[in-house]
Formats: C-alpha cells, sequence, structure tokens
C-alpha cells in the first residue's frame, strides 16, 4: 500500500503552518518563538520541530516572565527548551519595574499584563530580533481577526491595522527596514477546537494545568481565580478548593479557571465542543473596554 | 459526539462579497449562528453593543467588524476571518467588504478561496457591482461561484424574480468563461434555503446554501497534473547523527511526487530522482499539491531556495519577458520607468515594466488605454526580469501562476499578479 498523509482539516493547517516557519527561517535573520507555557505556544513548538526534522529549530524561545506565573508554567518551560535543544531567553517584568521602564499598577485588580508589553519590545530589541512568532489565533478575539500571518511592526514596535500590507496566496512579504521587525502567527487559522484536535491527534505533552486538579481558588466577577500568594481578596471574596483546569493560560491574575473533571485530552475536545463561551471569556485582560486588545496589539501586545 | 469523527472533516475556504445593504453580514451570522458558532459571550457582547448604538436588532455586523474605527464609522475596512465547522468541514471564510475602494481586499480573499458566494439583492437584480465581484471572481479563478440571490422575502418568494436575475447571471457567467456557477434564492432574515430549506419556495428544487457548502467537491480543483516543487528551505542538520542528510523542505505547489520520479530541478537542469519524501520523522511515498514536506534526491546537486524541482518530463516555461494582469493595490501610481521587486513561489527577481497593455472597465468588462495604473485599478502589463522565470500561466495553475509585486523603497506590496 503507498504511504501517504492522512488528509483532513487538522493536515491541511498543519501543512500551512509548518510552511510558515520554513518562510521564517528563510526571510529573517533573527526570528525567536514567543513561548508563554500555553496550548497554543506549545503547538508552535511542535509545529517547527516538524518543519525542521532532523535538524534543531532554527529559533530561541523567548519568554516574557510577569514573575506571576504558575509553578507548572515554569517547569514545564524548561524542561521542554531542555528536552528540544532551544536557547530559552527570558524576559522579566520584575526588572522592567526595577529598572523603572515601567510602573506597577496598584489595587486589588492589578495586573502585570499591560507591563509585559515594555518587557516585549525591550527584550526584542536587546537581542535584536527580528521576528517574533505567536501563537495569536484570528478566532480569539474580533481585532486578531484583522490580523495578517506576516504582521509589520515599525521602530517603535506598532501595529497599524488600518495600513496592512495585503496577504495573497502563499506570497509573504516579510522585507523591512532597520529597526522595524515582523511579528507572525502561524496558526492564524486554527480555532480553539482544531488546536485541541490536533494536540490530541499528535498525543502531544500538555501541562497539568491544563488536565483537573484540585486548587485553592476564589470567585471574582463569575470567574473562578487561583488563589495565589500575590492575589489580594476584596471583601467577601472566599478562598475554596474546587476541582479545576486551564482553559487558557496566561498569568496567574487574569487566568479564568474552569470547574472541570477532564482529567485526559479526549474529554477536553469533548468539553471544547459543548462550550458555550469562547476561550478568552474568563480573561480580564480582555475584559477592560471594547478595544483592550486592539489598543494592546497597536502598542506591541502580543 | 464521536471524538474520532473530526479525522474525516476536509477543510473548506470561502470568500463572500457583497455589501451590508445586500444582507452579508447577517447571512454571515446567520451561518454562523444556525451552526452554533457564536459564543455566549460574543452575543452577550454584540447585544450590549446594539443597544448602546440604539439598534432595534443585534447587529450580526459587529461579529465581523474587528476594528474600532470600522465599529465607529459602521463600515468594513478590512478582511475579516471567520471560522465554523460541521460535522462534515470546516470552513474559513474571508468576508470582504463590498466598497468600491477595497477591490483590493476582495482580491486577497479570493486568492485562497476554493468558492466565492456573491450576494444579489432579489429587489435589485444585477447591479455594478455583481459585475464587480463576479469579475474579480473569474479574474482569481475562484472554481466555484454561488450567487444568493437574496431578501426573497421582499418579493413575496415569487420564482419569477429568481428565475429573471438567474438568467441575467447565467448571461454574465458565460462572458466570463465561469465554470461552475450555482444560483440559491434565500433570505439571510429568516434563514430560507440557508441552514435550513426554505417551506416559502417549494418551487425551488436545489440544495440549501450548508448543504452545498458542506458537499461541494473541490479535490478535483487541483492540479495534479504538472509536478512542481518550489525549494523553500534547504534542511542540513549540524549534527553528526545526520551528517550526510540533505533535505529540500518545501510546499507541494501542485502535481504528485513519489519516490523514484525522475526530476528536473530549475534553473540548474540537472536532473535526479526522489530518493525519499520525509514527513517529520516518517517517510511517505507520495505528496499531493499543499503538503509541506522535505524531499532528498539521489545525486548531491547545488540547490537552494528559490529553485524549483519538477517532473522531467513537464517543465514550466522559462522566460524573462512575459505578460501579467495585475491588481494595482497602492495610493502610489504604477510608475513604469520604476523597477520592481516581483515575489513568486519562494523566489524573487527584479523587474521592469516593458509596457502597459491595457487596463480593464471591471463594470463593463471593456478594454481601455492608458498609462495611468492607480489604486484598485486592473490591467495587463508586460514584464521583463533580470534573470530567468519558471512559470506556468495562472489559469493552468494557480501555485506557479501567481505573483506579488514590491516596491523597493518602501518594502510594500503594491500589486498581485496573474501571470497569462
Amino acid at each position: 500500500m503507498t504511504k501517504t498523509i492522512n488528509r483532513n482539516h487538522l493536515r491541511e493547517l498543519e501543512s500551512e503552518a509548518i510552511f510558515i516557519m520554513r518562510e521564517i527561517a528563510a526571510q529573517f535573520e533573527r526570528p525567536v518563538l514567543l513561548f508563554s507555557g500555553g496550548k497554543d505556544s506549545i503547538l508552535l513548538v511542535h509545529l517547527a520541530l516538524k518543519a525542521f526534522h532532523p535538524a534543531k529549530i532554527p529559533f530561541s524561545l523567548l519568554h516574557i516572565d510577569t514573575g506571576h506565573n504558575f509553578a507548572e508554567t515554569i517547569e514545564f518551560r524548561d524542561n521542554l527548551a531542555k528536552k528540544i535543544g532551544a536557547d530559552l531567553i527570558v524576559g522579566s517584568v520584575q526588572k522592567s519595574i526595577d529598572k523603572g521602564r515601567v510602573t506597577e499598577e496598584t489595587g486589588v485588580e492589578a495586573s502585570r499584563n499591560k507591563l509585559q508589553t515594555t518587557t516585549l519590545l525591550d527584550t526584542l530589541e536587546e537581542i535584536k530580533a527580528d521576528a517574533a512568532i505567536g501563537g495569536g489565533r484570528r478566532d480569539e478575539e474580533k481585532a486578531r481577526a484583522k490580523e495578517r500571518f506576516f504582521s509589520h511592526r515599525d521602530a517603535f514596535g506598532q501595529w497599524d491595522p488600518k495600513n496592512q500590507r495585503p496577504e495573497l496566496w502563499n506570497l509573504f512579504n516579510g522585507r523591512k527596514n532597520v529597526g522595524e521587525h515582523f511579528r507572525i502567527f502561524p496558526i492564524s487559522n486554527w480555532t480553539e477546537m482544531d488546536v485541541w484536535q490536533y494536540i490530541l491527534m499528535e498525543s502531544i505533552e500538555m501541562p497539568s494545568l491544563y488536565f483537573t486538579h484540585k486548587r485553592q481558588v476564589f470567585k471574582r466577577n463569575g470567574t473562578w481565580l487561583a488563589a495565589e500568594p500575590y492575589m489580594q481578596l476584596k471583601e467577601g471574596e472566599e478562598i475554596v478548593e474546587m476541582d479545576v483546569r486551564c482553559r487558557t493560560i496566561g498569568d496567574v491574575t487574569c487566568t479564568g479557571l474552569s470547574l472541570s473533571t477532564a482529567d485526559n485530552l479526549e474529554d477536553i475536545v469533548i468539553e471544547v465542543a459543548a462550550a458555550r463561551e469562547t476561550e478568552r471569556g474568563g480573561r480580564s485582560d480582555d475584559k477592560r473596554s471594547e478595544a483592550a486588545m486592539e489598543d494592546r496589539k497597536k502598542e506591541g501586545y502580543f | 459526539m464521536d471524538s474520532k469523527a473530526y479525522l474525516d472533516m476536509s477543510l473548506l475556504r470561502f470568500t463572500t462579497a457583497g455589501s451590508v445593504d445586500d444582507g452579508k453580514s447577517t447571512l454571515i451570522g446567520r451561518l454562523l449562528y444556525d451552526s452554533k458558532s457564536i459564543f455566549e459571550d460574543q452575543l452577550e457582547a454584540i447585544t450590549e453593543t446594539s443597544k448602546r448604538k440604539g439598534d432595534e436588532q443585534v447587529d450580526l455586523a459587529l461579529l465581523t467588524d474587528g476594528l474600532r474605527a470600522e465599529r465607529e464609522q459602521g463600515i468594513t475596512i478590512d478582511v475579516a476571518y471567520r471560522y465554523f465547522a460541521t460535522p462534515k468541514r470546516k470552513f474559513i471564510i474571508a468576508d470582504t467588504p463590498g466598497h468600491i475602494q477595497y477591490t483590493r481586499n476582495m482580491v486577497t480573499g479570493a486568492s485562497t478561496a476554493n468558492l466565492a458566494i456573491i450576494l444579489v439583492d432579489a429587489r435589485n437584480g444585477v447591479l455594478e457591482q455583481t459585475l464587480r465581484h463576479t469579475y474579480i471572481a473569474s479574474l482569481l479563478r475562484i472554481p466555484h461561484i454561488v450567487y444568493c440571490i437574496n431578501k426573497m422575502d421582499l418579493m413575496g418568494y415569487e420564482e419569477k424574480v429568481y428565475e429573471n436575475i438567474k438568467k441575467d447571471l447565467q448571461e454574465l457567467s458565460r462572458k466570463l468563461e465561469i465554470e461552475d456557477a450555482q444560483y440559491i434564492p434565500i433570505s439571510a432574515k429568516f434563514g430560507d434555503n440557508v441552514v435550513d430549506e426554505s417551506t416559502n419556495m417549494n418551487w425551488y428544487k436545489g440544495t440549501t446554501l450548508l448543504s452545498l457548502l458542506e458537499h461541494i467537491e473541490i479535490a478535483e480543483d487541483r492540479n495534479l497534473v504538472d509536478g512542481r516543487f518550489p525549494v523553500q528551505y534547504v534542511i542540513r542538520p549540524q549534527q553528526d547523527k545526520h551528517h550526510d542528510y540533505r533535505g529540500y523542505a518545501g510546499r507541494v505547489g501542485s502535481g504528485t511526487f513519489r519516490v523514484g520520479d525522475k526530476v528536473k530541478v530549475l534553473p540548474s537542469e540537472f536532473t535526479s530522482e526522489i530518493k525519499a519524501i520525509d514527513f517529520y520523522n516518517d517517510e511517505i511515498d507520495e505528496a499531493i499539491p499543499q503538503q509541506s514536506v522535505t524531499i532528498r534526491l539521489k545525486d548531491e546537486i547545488d540547490i537552494s531556495r528559490g529553485d524549483m524541482i519538477v517532473h522531467a518530463d513537464n517543465p514550466p516555461q522559462v522566460s524573462t519577458n512575459f505578460s501579467i494582469d495585475i491588481c494595482w493595490f497602492n495610493e502610489k501610481p504604477l510608475d513604469p520607468s520604476k523597477k520592481y521587486l516581483i515575489r513568486h513561489t519562494t523566489n524573487e527577481l527584479k523587474c521592469m515594466i516593458k509596457s502597459v497593455n491595457y487596463r480593464t472597465n471591471i463594470e463593463t468588462y471593456e478594454k481601455e488605454q492608458g498609462e495611468i495604473i492607480k489604486m484598485n485599478d486592473i490591467a495587463n502589463i508586460s514584464v521583463m526580469t533580470a534573470k530567468p522565470m519558471f512559470f506556468d500561466s495562472y489559469k493552468n495553475n494557480r501555485s506557479t501562476g501567481s505573483v506579488i509585486l514590491i516596491d523597493e523603497g518602501t518594502n510594500e506590496t503594491v500589486a498581485a499578479g496573474m501571470i497569462n
């Protein structure tokens, strides 16, 4: 029997993403892969491994660490980098605060989410990265639905959504002036469902946070949040222990947890299929205003 | 739900053309809503916004208009991508604005589409914009066009209305040599023939829009004959274990490549044989269009990015002179005295404009004379490249017949081109 690649929508999305990975390697001098420890960035690493096999992936991993990450995320990150033999660069938001580049928000709902942008742009400049590969997907959020695969950023790291380069066929134009860079999104066309189905199909190892576990949590604005030491409780908020899992992983301050008993990938796929809220529904960073994502993206956010 | 069923799903990309007045947003909203692809928090957010704006009904257009400026001005500026799935297929919608000044967005959305939906208002029939949308779909060679004759509810669901518009559209299809066109009478507002069959139009014996999208055959649209493999990247691991490994990474443009195939490498013209086709840590026997694989050859030949591996007995055209249909994208008009970069497959070359042959009026389809090519113009030009390019006509091969032009001064993509 002839051995071929099985054909389905996941394989098509995979081929497209691998094509983009190879374009990045061919068109840029110092690309980095933005690694957050979440499923989308783990998927990017997997696709990069496939694109360049048997060679190592030609990108370093860059993690912008808010200092408010789940311990599991950091551990998973370090192990993965070691396993694939990739360079790991960590940009620290704490350092940006210490250096006075940014000012920490105050109050109970303080988050370092917005501060990450400065740390990210400073780090990209420091390591002279000319392309940053991100796991952004167009189905996630309405501003992201307008994003290109190859998204141009000016010398200040800014995105100009009204003046984007047209992208046609398989022809990607990564030309730029010195000091400018590109954000590149190989999994633009994937949905949350595609991501989980693919992870299941490929049996990709995932952090334990995605599977059900017992955790100390409290409820705020209808969302369950992890009761980590730096989370300040408001009056009336109570810490309880629940069976939860993460649907997305960001930093602790803005990651909503869902009550779930899913302990394997099949169950997660079924859960995602039945979900009636988008995955970013639990992300308080998006809820600050209707254009919260667009505004952050224009400034240079992920 | 069967957790393995998704392994048999296929992917269909389609573009939608039409303006807000044609009910395009309502149609997309209907497809997303009736296929349960809108989430509660999304619906909540747009309900909230609609209320704030004082709209009586939930404005489904807010789902696709993602940018602040779009919401403020109530218009769509840029292509928006939307996703939904049924148990049979995953769909990617490139929702393109219908305004005259946004031809470039329509061209962009059309470039990767398997199918185009063109909305026609049953009250108005074929308008200038229908001619424009149809022209672009035919220029970009979208294999299937589906005309949705919308707002049938406002015309009493009358068969005659549908038949008259259909007749006009058929004439149009003939004129533009469109191979597959279909015509569905719908009411996006009430859902007739979108997802569910209409009970108001029993005279219509065809399928609903969703059923058509789910079942239309697209596998045969691919060019499976002309073997074209543009080399994207050369994989040479710097590890002892893989010391002799030399793989040519790329995505099959067209044709089928099998282990043992005799191939020719362009531009060097060296010939060799395919030793292996790698897909990650698997060796496969055959690769088909759009698959990203790595090819290894029997002989050691100097090959780099921009070269093309082709079937030895069926090479593409090789030339420095050819003509292309272009759609101009930039505010600065085409400058015939300037040199542009032409990007074609994984190759990039300098080119000069030899002549501007004509401009096409996309409403009358007439050829007009004139040297000045402005934003959103469609024109035919002749170019000369600095080195030979290997290509096919766009008509026969979307992947090796398409190019973009780049302005070296600004790095902007200034035009899309289809080789004649």
